[in-house]
């Protein structure tokens, strides 16, 4: 039991560490001028990796029963159904005009 | 009446009840937080214009807040584990230190307001500023919420720990969950309203 806790105590320090470095990194490609479309890419991969780690070790989602993962899997796509049905009213313009020439022809 | 299923699992979920209600708690959370997001991403997408944020927020602190509330992650799920260890004193230790950095990250955020205020910068102001204040005051909202619950079990309901030591570790893991998230939060606000 008490051999169980040093060694569960190990892998919070070290997903400790791996934040406390992704959080360098993700201040630190800030500072890079990376074109707008990459550093939106770069800084929400990083924070999904760093959320993905404090839900699966510190909220011990990690191998958590399909009660709990079904809701939050549901809740995951509803959110990005919100976000992506928002979204579409803009979609002409996002990332540098990209679609405008599609849209003019349908005007012209 | 005895609440039920507090410590053995229910047979039909195959969990604790606490654990399923916090969970579908922070399942709420995630579209309350979640329709503020997709607030920021529409008046983005269609802001003609959108200031340089790093210019008018100030990213050293949100550095430091963000260093300060994973630490805080950390030290209340070592809380956790020394309950799960039987040591209660480590517990107290681990806990206070949950409060500290609650607190620490709160005095922080207020001298960033603090800042904002100084320079005539509201709400009211811009867009992004409406926004900012929406969202990181929303969270500091959850982080007091927190600080009063972890402080609940920091004094008067350790006496659960003699009487049902096995229903107060539990208390004390989905408090975590819930302070977790509060951290997870902060990890999208950081880059979203700092970074980006």
């Amino acid at each position: 039991m008490t051999h169980d806790v040093a060694k569960q105590v190990r892998g919070y320090l070290m997903v400790f560490g791996t934040l406390l470095v992704l959080t360098l990194v993700t201040v630190g490609v800030s500072y890079l001028d990376l074109p707008e479309f990459e550093t939106v890419i770069v800084a929400l991969i990083i924070a999904t990796t760093k959320a993905t780690l404090v839900a699966m070790f510190f909220m011990h989602l990690k191998g958590e029963r399909p009660m709990v993962t079904w809701p939050l899997a549901l809740t995951a796509f509803l959110f990005v159904a919100l976000l992506g049905s928002l979204l579409m009213s803009e979609a002409d313009h996002l990332f540098g005009a990209r679609f405008q020439d599609s849209f003019h022809s349908i005007r012209d | 009446m005895q609440i039920p299923y507090t410590t053995e699992v229910r047979p039909d979920t195959g969990l604790t009840n606490p654990k399923l209600g916090v969970w579908l708690f922070l399942a709420s959370e995630v579209m309350l937080f979640g329709s503020l997001f997709s607030s920021y991403a529409l008046l983005r997408a269609g802001a003609p214009s959108w200031p340089d944020q790093s210019s008018i927020v100030n990213v050293p602190l949100a550095t430091l807040n963000t260093v300060v509330l994973i630490a805080s992650s950390v030290t209340m799920v070592m809380a956790w584990a020394s309950l799960k260890g039987h040591s209660l004193p480590k517990f107290r230790l681990y806990m206070g230190l949950t409060l500290l950095c609650g607190a620490i990250f709160l005095v922080v955020k207020g001298i960033e307001y603090g800042d904002k205020f100084s320079h005539h910068l509201y709400p009211a102001t811009s867009n992004f500023l409406g926004l900012y204040f929406t969202m990181t005051g929303l969270h500091a909202i959850h982080v007091i919420a927190g600080m009063i619950v972890n402080a609940y079990f920091l004094w008067p309901g350790t006496k659960m720990w003699k009487s049902d030591p096995e229903r107060f570790t539990n208390r004390i893991e989905v408090a975590g969950i819930y302070w977790h998230f509060v951290d997870v939060v902060w990890i999208f606000l950081f880059p979203v309203l700092y970074l980006l």
